[in-house]
């Protein structure tokens, strides 16, 4: 039997199928305005038994497919205490969510918390800031780690800390330094919505698209200090909660 | 609506085309959210007949009433009683409004950060689309929370008819002293308005009219702690906030009517719903018509709303006044030894509102609790913090939602309230 499942996220679609508990199918593309149209490209030659779909996009895939949806919140919590049982809360951090879900031991979603109506401190928010500082995505973590001190970040207003940024280079402030200092008030940001659902035993787990950034790892590390675990492929916890939701059933 | 209203809306002065777009859009949602319900009681068309005339009926009675010098008071709180309204044979209207409309013009007095229930009444008189506010002879401003009290400044100048009624912060005896002392300003006014003085016989009969009417809604809430409940947690509230605005004979009437329907289904076990829905009670700011925006997205899942605890709620009509007394001045301390006892956020401290929730969660065998707050209301936000910590520690699952009257946010609140369900669970 083939099991599938696909996290329609808003800046990647994720799909991953699942054969005798094992991943056969392992695909990710950019959601673009027709996140539909890049599902049905993933999906393209690919055999499954049963869909769940996921992430925001969830409800407009199962209308046109006909499947049932999880919400990413329990979709990521199945995914990764599956890989990682000794987890007790994720942090997921994607395009425009941040998450911090509290699982309990026996892998059931206990507390949770979502930023509420603020971009700040989400993908987009490192996007836009890592633009304004002409740096690469990838690259931005270690643009922010090879700075020695931070050039430290009021605002927390993703348009407003962009005009914050600029006014910082034309002020002659160091790249790398207003960088580090966008990574530190992120992780603040972060702290602040771990505090309230994590938990001292059990692993910390940080999966979405920020798990990618070195930087904010690092600092997540030192603040809490205790490790962060980066599972590999830390975009596709979604897709394969989902697809293991399908099993449940 | 017909045409025979719009030369009465005119003659109140109401922007006429702006008003259509108001109506048809409330008209419109009422039938999605609504009237797409299936196994709805039939009793139910009572209410369904109420919200079809919302503009209609109701205000052409309340102008029919100020022809036989009947006054009409509107007010913004659980806190105006309208026993003083109805003792000087007034009429008592909710003037807390729900739609994210007119607020262009709203923020032109008010700063964006000010919560979108009084940005929302703000709308509606700038815009002129309100008949019951400009039907209104007085209406009364309460100073509860710091938005109120300084839109009422504003609000001041855009009516001529305001009046404020101070309200104590603590449950103490001088706190009790200014509600007593404001009560009895209020009834002075109220006498003076109307040019009728207050009995006590007249008062007793007042005090009785909205207890029964209390007693009828807490007659419908006990129902639904049924499994499966008897009656949707949308049309639970509608009623409750129609609470606010029907005349109250009639409207206990056609509430009593549904619960004898409802306790009639019961009895055959005719209640045609899943009964491995999650249960939910809802805490929290209060929803004021036409907005039904977070039930409606949380009974199109798998899960039922078994109450309210706001003050368009349980909060609003916990508790009568008890009506043994020989004098006005006796009954008015019953009515305030009533309201005294209401555990809104604007109090400090007011740790009794979390055993009210708690009990609620009981009374209704409730799964969890989603708390509702309005963007920028204070009062209610810094008390939810301290309610989840204290129910997540007593295992009761509770959803903080931060949000407001606009559309924006619909996708996040749907996820957010899935995997709540989704935890709830299990």
């Amino acid at each position: 039997m083939l099991y599938a499942g696909i996290d329609i996220g808003s800046r990647t679609v994720k799909l991953i199928v699942l054969e005798n508990e094992k991943i056969i199918v392992n695909r990710k593309a950019e959601t673009s305005f027709d996140p539909l149209a890049i599902a049905k490209e993933l999906l393209n030659g690919v055999n499954y038994n049963k869909i769940i779909a996921t992430g925001y996009g969830r409800h407009l895939f199962s209308k046109n497919y006909n499947c049932e949806v999880v919400s990413e919140i329990k979709a990521f919590g199945i995914g990764v205490h599956s890989l990682y049982p000794e987890c007790s809360t994720i942090l997921d951090i994607g395009g425009q969510d941040i998450k911090a879900i509290n699982l309990l031991p026996n892998g059931k979603m206990g507390k949770f918390e979502m930023n509420d109506k603020c971009s700040a401190g989400t993908g987009r928010f490192l996007e836009i800031m890592a633009m304004a500082l002409g740096s690469k995505l990838d690259e931005f973590g270690n643009l922010a780690l090879s700075a020695e001190t931070p050039e430290h970040i009021n605002s927390m207003c993703t348009v407003f800390a962009e005009s914050e940024v600029i006014s910082l280079l034309s002020r002659g402030a160091k790249r790398e330094e207003v960088a580090l200092g966008i990574h530190q008030a992120v992780v603040s940001r972060y702290l602040l919505m771990l505090q309230r659902v994590l938990v001292t035993t059990g692993e910390l787990i940080f999966v979405g698209g920020v798990a990618l950034n070195n930087a904010v790892v690092r600092l997540l590390e030192e603040k809490l200090r205790r490790k962060v675990i980066i599972p590999e492929i830390p975009q596709m916890y979604g897709a394969l909660g989902s697809a293991l939701c399908t099993i449940r059933k | 609506m017909s045409e025979q209203y719009r030369s009465m809306w005119a003659a109140l002065g109401l922007d006429l085309e702006t008003h259509d777009t108001l109506l048809t859009a409330v008209g419109e949602q009422y039938q999605s959210i609504f009237l797409s319900q299936k196994n709805r009681p039939k009793k139910m068309n009572y209410f369904d007949f109420v919200i079809s005339e919302i503009h209609g009926l109701r205000i052409k009675e309340l102008i029919d009433a100020q022809t036989e010098r009947r006054k009409i008071i509107g007010s913004f709180c659980v806190f105006v009683p309208e026993e003083l309204i109805l003792a000087v044979d007034g009429i008592s209207i909710g003037l807390c409004a729900g739609a994210e409309f007119g607020f262009d013009e709203a923020e032109k007095y008010l700063p964006r950060n000010t919560c979108s229930l009084i940005k929302s009444f703000f709308g509606f008189k700038l815009k002129k689309v309100c008949p019951y506010m400009e039907s209104c002879d007085l209406i009364v401003g309460e100073a509860t929370c710091d938005g109120k009290k300084k839109a009422y400044e504003i609000f001041d100048t855009l009516t001529d008819n305001l009046y404020i009624m101070d309200m104590p912060q603590r449950k103490t005896d001088e706190g009790r002293q200014l509600l007593f002392y404001e009560y009895s300003k209020l009834l002075t006014t109220l006498e003076e308005l109307s040019g009728k003085k207050i009995t006590a016989v007249k008062l007793k009969e007042s005090i009785e009219i909205v207890n029964k009417k209390r007693q009828a809604v807490t007659r419908l809430n006990k129902l639904r702690a049924e499994n499966p409940s008897p009656i949707s947690g949308l049309d639970a509230l509608l009623i409750q906030q129609i609470y606010f605005y029907d005349d109250p004979i009639r409207y206990t009437d056609s509430v009593n009517a549904l619960c004898d329907e409802l306790e009639e289904k019961i009895k055959e076990n005719k209640i045609n719903e899943s009964s491995e829905k999650v249960r939910l009670l809802l805490s929290g700011c209060p929803m004021a018509i036409p907005n039904w925006k977070l039930p409606s997205i949380i009974e199109k899942g798998d899960a039922v709303i078994v109450g309210e605890e706001s003050c368009i709620g349980e909060r609003g009509i916990r508790n009568l006044v008890e009506s043994l007394g020989e004098t006005v001045e006796e009954l008015l301390h019953n009515v305030v030894d009533r309201y005294f006892k209401i555990n809104c956020a604007i109090f400090t401290p007011n740790t009794a509102r979390l055993d009210d929730i708690r009990n609620m969660v009981n009374k209704y065998n409730a799964d969890g609790v989603i708390h509702y707050n309005l963007q920028f209301c204070q009062p209610y936000q810094i008390e939810s913090g301290v309610i989840e910590n204290k129910l997540e520690a007593e295992l009761i699952p509770v959803l903080r939602l931060d949000t407001d009257y606009s559309m924006e946010d619909v996708g996040q609140i749907q996820t957010r309230i899935e995997a709540f369900v989704e935890r709830v669970k299990g």
